[in-house]
């Protein structure tokens, strides 16, 4: 079972006061416990001799477990249709923004634009919408694809393990969904209506989909929203939890800093870059073995610093935003009020949020060799599904 | 007395090189080719999960580019199999890409340690000896597997001295022997070689092969370090050939208490 609310209050009390021997005591150590996790993520630990020592012991573990390699992915945007008002989400359900979900060939013209720059492992995001991201229309979205991707995942609204199933037939592999905050008295604040409000279906999601056949598993916190030493020790419970009870998963943890998006919505809580390092380094140091995601929301500068310290998996050249890779859908963009459809004309749909890394594949993959990294876009294999 | 070095026979193959090469984790692909080249490795085992299966010619998906077919025989892998259905359909697309009919079989359905299943692994031999495959699958060291393994007509066994990547050397030492004491097929050693010393001791055991991945491709110096590893190997292997020093637990004396006895009496 997961720890207990009061267990994690007291780990987070742990974080805020571990002293010099505490940090030293769980940088020696060859298998961190969550309190070490506590200990690594502390304002001690930030410090710059135990930050650097973190750096250099998450580099070494890096490179052993997973080689000089790195992981490509693209995410392709199926929709921004949605149902669930989530304050700091450019696709809220209130934001009165141009909306649009691809058809299936529109889908596919999109697919084929990401597999001419490269990608073989593909990521489908979509808002969480039961008319317009239909159950069907996602297994006809994989099923389509399926010949040509090794991998592919999806990032859409929680669902009943049966309703996964045809998913994972149709040739599923991945399923993303982050908790974006373990806070609940913040998650309550923040999601004032829709299916989200449920703070513990969302939190069981992954286990549903392990149960339904998904092979890979994504969590996550988006970090802006509460304290992050809080959220980023619930965030490891929830991670050591499910490499026991989905012990065949593959398991990643992602990252995500709150960016800009409509909807006017400032982070609460500020996350330094200095703060993700720490936190990067803290996870690979006691998970060595679970892939770690960063997207293109973080700057060309944070993403090239990071990427020895832990990164395994790395997006390039996405957006955000349904069609936005060749313009597909540009004929059927609306905005929805009180529930009714309103054609409405624009140059193209809005994004979930604004990237800060616009270089292309191609740039970001030269970025890995001259760091001495290969980009792998291929580490899959549809027989394999 | 001059000790000729044997070869390694491995199904209808005969190996002079007992060090097997993995490729993955390498920097880029053609630091791998360049270790490949000064490891003297002649069977190279290669992830088929990386390579192009589709037959469209991937640029994206090229590993197997780098391995000149000519100088290798291919060893693919099934690495990322959790079961023997997915391990049977992976080897044979595998086998169509590449042409090649061996096969180191790997299931491991726990991806964090991605230590082997024994049961899938069994199971997939059978099938996979059935329809024509040289099968070498990694396995733990369980020296009842090994013979069940044998059995059902693979080409050798692999386990493993600790878990892959982790560096930690012969962990499985005592089951290791048993296994090279009873088997009839070559043993090689793989996973968890982590330094040379690691290999040349495999060998001093009497493995008939190792297998190294790891150690070499996230060495600073990859080149450097398969030179190393061949050393180790070639090193092991003679010293066991001839015949190591039984190891006493005293030390002999040089004025032995024993010698007023009279050999004639």
């Amino acid at each position: 079972m997961m720890r207990s609310e009061l267990e994690l209050v007291e780990l987070s009390r742990w974080a805020e006061t571990a002293r010099a021997d505490d940090v030293e005591r769980a940088l020696g150590r060859r298998h961190r416990s969550l309190v070490d996790f506590a200990a690594l993520v502390s304002p001690t630990a930030q410090q710059p001799e135990y930050l650097e020592a973190m750096a250099q012991q998450a580099h070494a573990l890096t490179i052993r477990h997973f080689g000089r390699v790195m992981r490509f992915f693209a995410p392709l945007y199926l929709s921004n249709e949605c149902i669930n008002v989530c304050r700091y989400c450019g696709f809220s359900r209130d934001n009165p923004i141009l909306r649009v979900t691809l058809t299936l060939e529109q889908v596919e013209e999109e697919a084929r634009y990401l597999h001419r720059q490269g990608f073989r492992h593909i990521l489908l995001v979509a808002g969480e919408h039961p008319y317009f991201v239909s159950r069907t229309y996602l297994r006809d979205c994989v099923a389509r694809l399926r010949t040509d991707w090794p991998s592919i995942s999806l990032e859409v609204g929680p669902m009943e393990t049966e309703d996964y199933r045809p998913i994972v037939e149709a040739g599923a592999e991945g399923l993303v969904v982050y908790q974006e905050t373990y806070n609940r008295e913040v998650y309550a604040q923040l999601h004032t209506s829709g299916p989200k409000r449920d703070f513990d279906w969302r939190l069981e999601t992954p286990e549903r989909a392990y149960a339904a056949g998904f092979k890979r598993l994504g969590i996550g916190a988006l970090l802006g929203l509460a304290p992050w030493r809080a959220d980023a020790i619930a965030l490891a419970d929830h991670a050591e939890f499910l490499l026991k009870r989905c012990w065949q998963a593959h398991l990643t943890i992602s990252l995500p800093r709150l960016r800009p998006a409509a909807g006017e919505f400032h982070p609460l809580v500020r996350v330094s870059d200095r703060d993700l390092t720490q936190l990067v380094c803290a996870l690979r140091l006691t998970f060595p073995e679970v892939g770690l995601v960063l997207s293109t929301r973080e700057s060309p500068k944070v993403r090239d610093g990071l990427v020895p310290l832990g990164i395994t998996m790395m997006s390039a050249g996405s957006h955000t935003e349904p069609g936005g890779y060749t313009g597909q859908g540009k004929e059927r963009l609306h905005v929805t009020r009180g529930g009714r459809l309103i054609a409405s004309e624009g140059e193209h749909a809005e994004e979930q949020f604004l990237i800060a890394d616009t270089r292309s594949p191609a740039e970001v993959a030269a970025m890995l060799a001259r760091k001495g990294y290969e980009p792998v876009w291929k580490d899959w294999d549809t027989s394999l599904n | 007395m001059t000790t000729k070095p044997q070869t390694l026979r491995i199904a209808d193959r005969e190996f002079r090189s007992r060090l097997i090469m993995g490729t993955g984790k390498f920097a880029s692909g053609e630091l791998m080719a360049a270790a490949l080249e000064a490891s003297g490795a002649e069977l190279v085992t290669v992830a088929l999960r990386r390579a192009d299966l589709s037959g469209r010619g991937d640029k994206f998906a090229n590993i197997l580019e780098y391995i000149d077919a000519k100088k290798y025989v291919l060893l693919p892998n099934t690495s990322g199999a959790r079961n023997a259905e997915e391990a049977v359909r992976l080897a044979r697309l595998g086998r169509a890409a590449t042409g090649s009919s061996w096969l180191k079989l790997e299931i491991h359905p726990d991806p964090q340690y991605l230590l082997p299943d024994p049961v899938e692994t069994l199971r997939a031999a059978e099938m996979l000896v059935k329809e024509g495959f040289t099968v070498l699958p990694y396995i733990h060291a369980d020296p009842v597997l090994a013979k069940r393994l044998e059995d059902v007509g693979c080409a050798t066994v692999m386990p493993l001295g600790s878990p892959i990547g982790s560096a930690r050397g012969l962990e499985t030492r005592a089951s290791l022997e048993i296994i090279i004491e009873q088997a009839r097929v070559p043993v090689v050693v793989d996973a968890g070689i982590g330094a040379p010393s690691h290999a040349a001791e495999a060998m001093e055991m009497g493995a008939d092969a190792v297998l190294v991945n790891t150690a070499i491709a996230v060495a600073a110096d990859p080149v450097g370090m398969a030179r190393a590893f061949r050393a180790a190997v070639e090193a092991g292997r003679l010293a066991y050939e001839i015949g190591l020093a039984p190891q006493r637990r005293y030390a002999s004396a040089t004025s032995p208490l024993t010698g007023f006895l009279d050999d004639a009496e």
